[in-house]
């Protein structure tokens, strides 16, 4: 043996290391694992689809039948769904990561950035275009506006418009009624649930756990997000989401909604009240205390749904510091408050009009129905993650959040003393947890914003954490006799090194 | 006090966090060369390959080490001198200490191969050695890898992931068939190629060639076949860092050689991890923990020594031992001399797609006295290894399943039937909810090699 030198001097920067692919080598691993020919025949459809799509905006011929619709984006989602396949086709079952910072589209790069702002204009458009008729007033010079802003609005007006009028088809032939711009919305989310859900499937087909999981996604958004509100549409009963209760679907338990489902002919509406009360404070802390969140946010969920299907390729880029931890637990909790307050106004006041109440059900719409959930939350993705909302906003995942703290018998178990504080479980938790520091300790992770996704115990290389349900006291986690006391000390405390 | 710890791994950085816990006043100063602040060493993978950035690995956030009031020095250490009790750096003012920590690592075993220091030719443990990799790996199409063990087949996954071509080099039958037995041997062997790396069995290398660029060009092995390669890895082993006690009076053998109480030769200097050989001549077998000591095993990279040799010292080279000896010598450091205890062996790994962990004791070779049993899936991706002694249980191999580390303990701890292991396999199953159950057909399979009946 040579004897090693000592070396006396380092000239390199370990920071940036893993922000780039190792340059120069002769196949990049894409390259290796090239699409083929139908690889590039499942692209060509993808391509096809969307230009289908987009001559229906240009008010093509075929606009608006059938022929027309199943060619747009039923093409492009389910061409994808294939090219999923064949991608995932060559490879062995396991965890393939290789290479996810080094994408651009999955490492804040150019593609991520279009990614981000064409999502982001599309829920502005969604939530926040005028209607056609007051864009006419505009045009006849109401209010003086600037003629480049009146035909941009014109323009994509007209466009949105015909985007949902491709829908007809489908939506005479679900709820008898002609597509809106909701309907649009249904179908785009649903599909992109069903295939990037396919993906998911076949990123992790050696995962059970993860196949039942995303197969439930899929069908809850399918069934009861997508084909029965528009079912009962057609019934003419009150369009109704089975799987979203109050305060995350917040109207629902509004005096509004409810006197209007209570005073709806037939029992239905009778039931759908019934439903979203037994939804909120039956199966809320029941089905918590037994699962965890797990059984909402990443089982049932439309908004988990989404996240879990064509936000995974995002996970990775959930902050992981002690300080976005603090602005989440401010955050999601103020949320809450608000909702509970602006509910209460609105009971309280309930047949007097008052102004105060209303404004806060209209802030509330607009600054979190609207801007934080949508605009923020699914806008968002390429940059900030696929759980922005579901972490930092949702009132529904707070409150599933102080129950699975303190009252459930969910927790994430860590193996002895096998892990080696790699890092793979808190890069790829998509909350933005590090797992890392509860399994390098030995110690169960109970945190109330775990949704139970599974990945973390997946991605781990060692057989370091599993997803369990056991006893809510004994060694749960430390101060699990004081739960609710704990919790709220870990409100304002970080992280015990 | 001020405590000097040279090397910012697992046994440095966690020693600093235990002396800080139980000691508020203590200065601590942590010296490294390699990184400003502490990484997860068998991370460096997935830096390679794009799982994780460089900033991911990191156990702790940055801030943690000002809070701890845990000083960070990035220098080398060139020279210590234990009688002025004071360390000189490559660059800037020399540091005084009062005690001093030694948890300066291992590096690649190297064994005069001819050739071995051109260009292009490394091992892989540390940031240098990513660095050098990054360097190595620009234009290289083909790279041979000497060594079939853990680092092996990391270095191998890395090089396939960026496209490189493999060529990897096991001087044994099997792939690491001084530690694994046969069939799980031949389990790894078979999902190397299937990933289609060039395993090369019963190979061993003679000579490392320059190419006309004056880099690795190709390598000949003993049986004389030239491979054309860019890059080479050297991945036989690791060997303890001792160059600072040169000149010293810290003794040293194939590690730093400490007591019990991880002190080296030099009263109040340490050491840890795996640099530091623990010396526990003369009290064998006094028991440690209350197990009997054959349950004990070296750590991986450890060449293989004669048994009577085995006994006298103990150098465990994996990332629980670093930080379990790095929790213990806090201790002594403080002026509670604390006995290491290395407990019951285990350890896992990653070949590719398929864990492998192993709890107590599995041989890779039938010992006397023993019966093991073997149950593999049709499939041929799992495995489950059950090895016992006397009537008792005494190890795991798990390869594709997950088993609960504390149960597989407590069973081998409490010399638990192979009969009651079979009956309640369930309770040590940690593979995620809906996996397959297999303890049916492994209970099946395994009984009558165990010489056990089993109740269903």
């Amino acid at each position: 043996m040579t004897p090693r030198p000592l070396p006396i001097a380092y000239d390199f920067d370990e920071e940036a290391f893993g922000f780039g692919a190792p340059q120069g080598t002769p196949e990049s691993p894409s390259a290796a694992e090239a699409p083929g020919a139908a690889g590039y025949a499942a692209l060509g459809a993808i391509a096809l689809g969307v230009l289908s799509f987009a001559a229906q905006l240009a008010d093509a011929p075929h606009a608006g039948t059938w022929i027309g619709l199943l060619s747009g984006l039923p093409l492009a989602f389910g061409a994808a769904a294939v090219y999923f396949w064949l991608s995932y086709r060559g490879t062995t079952p396991g965890i393939k990561h290789d290479g996810i910072f080094f994408g651009s589209m999955t490492a804040r790069g150019t593609l991520a950035w279009a990614a981000g702002l064409g999502l982001t204009a599309f829920y502005v458009v969604l939530y926040w275009l005028p209607s056609a008729g007051r864009i006419a007033k505009l045009e006849a010079g109401e209010g003086i506006p600037s003629q480049a802003r009146v035909w941009t609005l014109k323009w994509t007006s007209v466009l949105f418009e015909r985007g949902i009028d491709s829908l007809d088809p489908l939506a005479t032939l679900l709820s008898g009624k002609p597509a809106d711009k909701w309907f649009l919305y249904g179908t785009l989310y649903t599909l992109a649930v069903l295939a990037f859900g396919v993906r998911m499937l076949l990123k992790y087909r050696h995962n059970r756990y993860q196949i039942v999981r995303t197969l439930s996604v899929m069908v809850f958004q399918l069934g009861f997000a997508f084909l029965i509100p528009n079912l009962l549409k057609a019934f003419r009963y009150p369009e109704y989401y089975f799987t979203y209760f109050w305060p995350l679907k917040y109207d629902y338990l509004f005096p509004s909604s409810v006197s209007y489902l209570w005073n709806t002919p037939g029992g239905m509406g009778v039931f759908m009240v019934f439903w979203g009360l037994a939804a909120t404070f039956v199966a809320t802390p029941v089905l918590t205390y037994f699962f965890g969140k797990r059984w909402y946010c990443s089982w049932v969920c439309g908004c988990g749904g989404l996240a879990e299907t064509l936000g995974d390729p995002y996970r990775q880029l959930s902050s992981k510091s002690t300080s976005a931890w603090r602005i989440e637990r401010w955050l999601i909790h103020g949320v809450l408050v608000f909702v509970v307050v602006t509910t209460v106004a609105l009971w309280v006041t309930r047949g007097s009009k008052s102004p105060v109440a209303s404004g806060l059900y209209q802030w509330y719409g607009f600054l979190i129905g609207a801007a934080f959930s949508g605009v923020i939350g699914v806008g968002f993705y390429p940059l900030m993650g696929s759980r922005v909302w579901c972490r930092f906003g949702c009132p529904m995942a707070a409150i599933l959040g102080i129950f699975q703290r303190c009252f459930s018998r969910f927790r994430i178990t860590t193996n002895g003393g096998q892990c080696m504080s790699c890092g793979n479980c808190s890069t790829y938790c998509e909350m933005g947890i590090d797992v890392r520091a509860y399994a390098e300790k030995g110690e169960n992770v109970v945190r109330a914003s775990c949704v139970g996704c599974g990945v973390c115990a997946a991605v781990c290389p060692r057989g370091v954490l599993k997803l369990e349900n056991g006893p809510t006291h004994g060694d749960r986690f430390a101060g699990s006799e004081n739960p609710v006391g704990t919790f709220l000390d870990s409100l304002t405390s970080g992280p015990k090194v | 006090m001020h405590v000097a710890i040279v090397g910012n791994g697992v046994a440095g950085f966690t020693a600093a966090l235990e002396l800080r816990r139980l000691d508020p006043d203590c200065r601590i100063t942590m010296i490294s060369g390699e990184s400003t602040y502490p990484y997860s060493r068998p991370a460096l993978m997935y830096v390679f390959m794009g799982h994780m950035r460089y900033q991911e690995t990191k156990p702790f956030e940055d801030r943690t080490w000002a809070e701890q009031r845990i000083e960070l020095r990035r220098a080398w250490v060139t020279k210590v001198d234990t009688a002025a009790k004071r360390l000189e750096l490559h660059e800037g003012e020399p540091l005084s200490y009062d005690k001093l920590l030694l948890a300066t690592g291992s590096h690649s075993n190297t064994f005069g191969w001819p050739g071995q220091d051109l260009p292009g030719v490394q091992g892989l443990y540390g940031l240098m050695d990513l660095k050098a990799l990054y360097d190595n790996v620009q234009g290289a199409k083909q790279a041979v890898i000497v060594g079939g063990g853990l680092i092996g087949v990391e270095l191998a996954e890395m090089l396939h992931a960026v496209g490189v071509h493999v060529t990897f080099l096991v001087r044994e039958a099997s792939y690491w068939s001084n530690v694994l037995p046969a069939e799980e041997s031949a389990m790894v062997t078979r999902l190397i190629r299937a990933a289609g790396i060039d395993l090369r069995l019963n190979t061993e290398l003679a000579e490392i060639h320059a190419g006309p660029n004056g880099r690795v060009g190709w390598v000949t092995t003993k049986a004389g076949e030239r491979i054309d390669c860019q890059l080479v890895g050297l991945t036989a082993g690791v060997r303890p860092n001792t160059q600072l006690c040169e000149g010293t009076p810290i003794e040293t053998g194939r590690g730093i050689l400490v007591d019990r109480h991880l002190e080296t030769s030099v009263d109040g200097v340490y050491a840890a991890g795996d640099c530091a050989e623990i010396v526990t001549e003369g009290e064998r077998p006094r028991p440690v923990g209350g197990e009997p000591e054959r349950l004990r095993r070296e750590g991986e990279g450890a060449p293989e020594r004669p048994p009577e040799e085995r006994a006298r010292t103990l150098l465990q080279q994996v990332w629980y031992t670093g930080k379990a000896q790095g929790q213990c010598v806090a201790k002594s450091i403080l002026g509670q001399p604390t006995e290491y205890d290395p407990g019951l062996w285990y350890n896992s790994a990653k070949f590719f797609d398929l864990e492998y962990q192993t709890y107590g004791f599995v041989h890779a070779e039938p010992q006397a006295g023993e019966t093991r049993g073997w149950w593999e899936h049709p499939d041929g991706g799992l495995g489950l290894r059950i090895v016992a002694e006397d009537g008792a249980v005494t190890g795991f191999n798990a390869m594709g399943l997950r088993l609960r580390h504390r149960v597989c303990e407590r069973w081998i701890l409490e010399r638990r039937s192979p009969a009651y292991v079979l009956e309640h396999l369930a309770e040590a199953g940690f593979d995620p909810e809906f996996a397959r159950r297999h303890e049916p057909a492994i209970a099946a399979a395994l009984a009558p090699q165990l010489g056990v009946e089993v109740t269903a």
